[in-house]
């Protein structure tokens, strides 16, 4: 899967949980979720537990505490799936 | 932990604690009661020469039971006499259906969704004395030893 296919997917699983829509609008590699999109604590765990059904991966609390900008979630899923 | 552990370990004191009794625990769910006393300081304004337990309690009752109750089970390993719990409720969606009287024993009835990077969330239910559905929803809090 490339970057871009994971951004996209992302993407969609982010949008319900997203306070800030300017941020949003302008989401790209270096977003971060709580300074940029304004996602809360308990939102970002739901977003960790779709990511996990929709790649198809196991995050642990390791992965999870680093999952905080669009970047560092793509380079998590990748080392996963290609796991 | 037993059902007095947990209440001992409960961030919440009179006139705000809404646990009387725990009945049933386990790492999927847990039931527990609590019976609204006429006494209480919300009937007073709750309506108007009119006493009825607010929604917003009865939504309390649930999340004390159902969520703070069974996070400190699941911490259990965690908590000590230096390490206590301490939570947030991030989120509640609830339905009601019956109103609740004063001096009515209720029943809480909950089970873990999931129990993941510290959020918990639960399916929980309150039925009344006659084994009325009250009031049904979904809670979620963020909950940790520290």
């Amino acid at each position: 899967m490339t970057k871009e296919e994971i951004i996209s997917k992302l993407t969609t699983i982010v949008k319900p949980y997203v306070q800030n829509e300017e941020g949003f609008k302008n989401l790209n590699e270096n977003t971060d979720f709580i300074n940029d999109l304004e996602i809360n604590s308990a939102n970002l765990v739901d977003i960790i537990l779709d990511v996990e059904d929709e790649f198809k991966i196991e995050i642990d609390n390791d992965s999870m505490e680093k999952m905080l900008s669009v970047k560092a979630t793509v380079e998590i899923i990748q080392t996963k799936i290609n796991a | 932990m037993n059902p007095k552990q947990i209440i001992k370990n409960l961030p919440y004191q009179k006139p705000f604690l809404f646990v009387d009794e725990l009945t049933e625990i386990s790492e999927s769910g847990i039931s527990g009661n609590y019976t609204f006393k006429e006494s209480a300081f919300f009937y007073e304004g709750h309506f108007k020469e009119n006493p009825i337990t607010p929604g917003v309690i009865l939504t309390e009752t649930m999340a004390q039971i159902g969520v703070v109750c069974l996070g400190i089970f699941l911490l259990k390993d965690k908590i000590s006499t230096t390490t206590k719990p301490q939570i947030a409720l991030t989120s509640n969606v609830v339905d009601f259906y019956v109103p609740v009287l004063p001096n009515e024993k209720v029943t809480v009835i909950s089970e873990k969704e999931y129990f993941r990077f510290n959020k918990l969330k639960c399916r929980v239910k309150m039925i009344n004395s006659k084994n009325e559905l009250v009031c049904r929803g979904t809670i979620s809090g963020m909950i940790i030893a520290k």
